[in-house]
């Protein structure tokens, strides 16, 4: 495994667009960190800024990734390997570069600017999102074979999570409008990593306090330990979850 | 050594393999033979593992191999368009192939990098390679562990004459060794010295296997090139 894992490593990084990736998070950061004075607000922008482009570069990375590694993984399929361990190499591959990227290029700012728990928690999420974006990209780039299509699918995933979620959402909203739906709110966040990353850190800062009756309940249950251990874990399930489908269907695709 | 039995596989509605049955024994020089399309390289790619059959188990020296994966440390296989990352050396993908596999044999049989001069290109990477080099690059990498079992998909398409034979003569010291070969080829004349034995499939079906000089007797032609052109004539 390691000896994949190295592999794979070495030629992400050759690649240089991680790099250039980690230094727009770092530009930005100190920007926004500059530009306001009140590093509260500051950590606000970041996060929006962050929650659009983190998943986006993400998945598309890692879709674009997997499809010109085709000739790697074919060769690699062709010796003594388990599929399973090539399969793991690269995903952690692509889930540690894009998660150093993440961490040096975002994560130092924020230690250094706002180093409390909302900014703690904003790190955790943003690392998280990267890996779980990476797991939607290798399921969706498993399955289709046509490197077009697949990155089409890649695109969609993303306009979907960071995009038309909300609008259902906002939909759902104001057709029942006359149901208490705060409580059912906090279960379907659960099924957009994005929106659920939100709410998590938003909640630590003190804008929360303007969100309403809506979040009054969301402190409730997203304020407390147990609520953001319940939030973290359903993110490691977004993680979990698609690599254990796409293992699945790679152990038997046809190369 | 090799033995497939009822392996049958499809993409989609077309049916690749049909019901194939073949048995390989050690010290065999096994040429598979086919009109294109005949389901010959999928084969080959199921011996592998690259393919997985929808029925049928192939086993390799006793083991069902979609159990096993440590089975493809005995074999070299040179495929028939070698793809490899495009942005490494030749001498970044030699290294890797032996990390990779190191300790499935303690030495390295170097004398294809040798004589295709592969040495001075190492520097190369591959996506500057033209075909032919490709072809030496990957006809080195599937001697280089000195496999039981060599798997060849038209290994001599796109190369010059000199290096086909030079190619040709390690498939026939790696045959007196006693090693398995299995090898698709068009061109049969270069066939003629080589081969054993004789595989013929047509549109996913295995139409006969048999020995080399049986096929020849039962043909009445000399020349191996005729035999099989008098073969396919009737299919």
């Amino acid at each position: 495994m390691q000896k994949i894992l190295k592999y794979v490593i070495a030629d992400i990084l050759r690649n240089r667009i991680v790099i250039a990736y980690t230094a727009f998070l770092l530009l930005i950061s100190f920007a926004i960190f500059n530009l306001e004075d009140n590093p509260d607000k500051g950590l606000l922008s970041l996060l929006n800024i962050i929650l659009f482009i983190v998943p986006l570069i993400s998945i598309i990375f890692s879709t674009i990734y997997f499809y010109n590694s085709s000739e790697f993984i074919e060769l690699m399929v062709s010796q003594p390997i388990k599929r399973k361990t090539i399969w793991l190499s690269l995903f952690s591959g692509l889930a540690v570069s894009m998660g150093v990227a993440f961490f040096v290029g975002a994560g130092i700012p924020i230690l250094i600017y706002q180093a409390n728990t909302a900014g703690l928690l904003m790190i955790v999420a943003g690392v998280l999102l990267t890996i779980i974006f990476i797991a939607i990209a290798l399921l969706s780039a498993v399955i289709t074979r046509d490197k077009a299509k697949g990155i089409g699918i890649a695109i969609l995933l993303w306009l979907y999570f960071s995009v038309i979620f909300d609008g259902l959402v906002l939909f759902l909203l104001f057709q029942f409008e006359d149901y208490p739906l705060e409580k059912v709110m906090v279960g379907i966040s659960a099924f957009n990593p994005i929106d659920l990353s939100r709410i998590l850190v938003l909640l630590q800062l003190d804008v929360s306090a303007l969100m309403g009756y809506t979040g009054a309940v969301f402190k409730d249950f997203f304020g407390t330990v147990a609520g953001i251990g319940i939030s973290l874990l359903v993110l490691v399930l977004w993680i979990v979850v698609p690599v254990f489908l796409s293992l699945r269907r790679f152990k038997h695709k046809d190369l | 050594m090799i033995i497939a039995t009822k392996v049958s596989k499809q993409f989609g509605k077309l049916k690749v393999l049909d019901n194939v049955s073949v048995n390989c024994t050690k010290g065999e020089c096994i040429a598979l033979i086919g009109p294109n399309g005949s389901g010959k390289t999928t084969f080959i790619k199921s011996i592998l593992g690259m393919v997985v059959p929808d029925s049928g188990f192939i086993t390799f020296n006793g083991n069902n191999i979609t159990h096993d994966w440590t089975y493809r440390q005995h074999i070299g296989y040179m495929p028939q368009i070698g793809r490899y990352p495009e942005n490494m050396t030749i001498g970044q993908v030699i290294d890797m192939m032996k990390d990779i596999r190191k300790g499935s044999t303690g030495a390295f049989d170097t004398d294809l990098i040798e004589a295709f001069n592969l040495d001075k290109l190492m520097q190369k990477r591959m996506r500057t390679l033209s075909g032919g080099t490709r072809q030496k690059v990957s006809a080195s990498l599937a001697f280089l562990f000195s496999p039981d079992v060599l798997i060849l998909d038209e290994p001599t398409a796109g190369l010059d004459p000199v290096s086909s034979e030079i190619l040709k003569e390690k498939i026939i010291t790696e045959k007196k060794k006693g090693k398995l070969i299995l090898i698709t080829s068009h061109i049969l004349s270069e066939l003629d010295d080589l081969v054993t034995q004789i595989i013929f499939m047509n549109e996913g079906k295995l139409q006969f296997h048999k020995s080399i000089d049986i096929v020849k007797t039962d043909t009445g032609e000399e020349k191996l090139s005729r035999a099989i052109a008098s073969i396919m004539s009737k299919y």
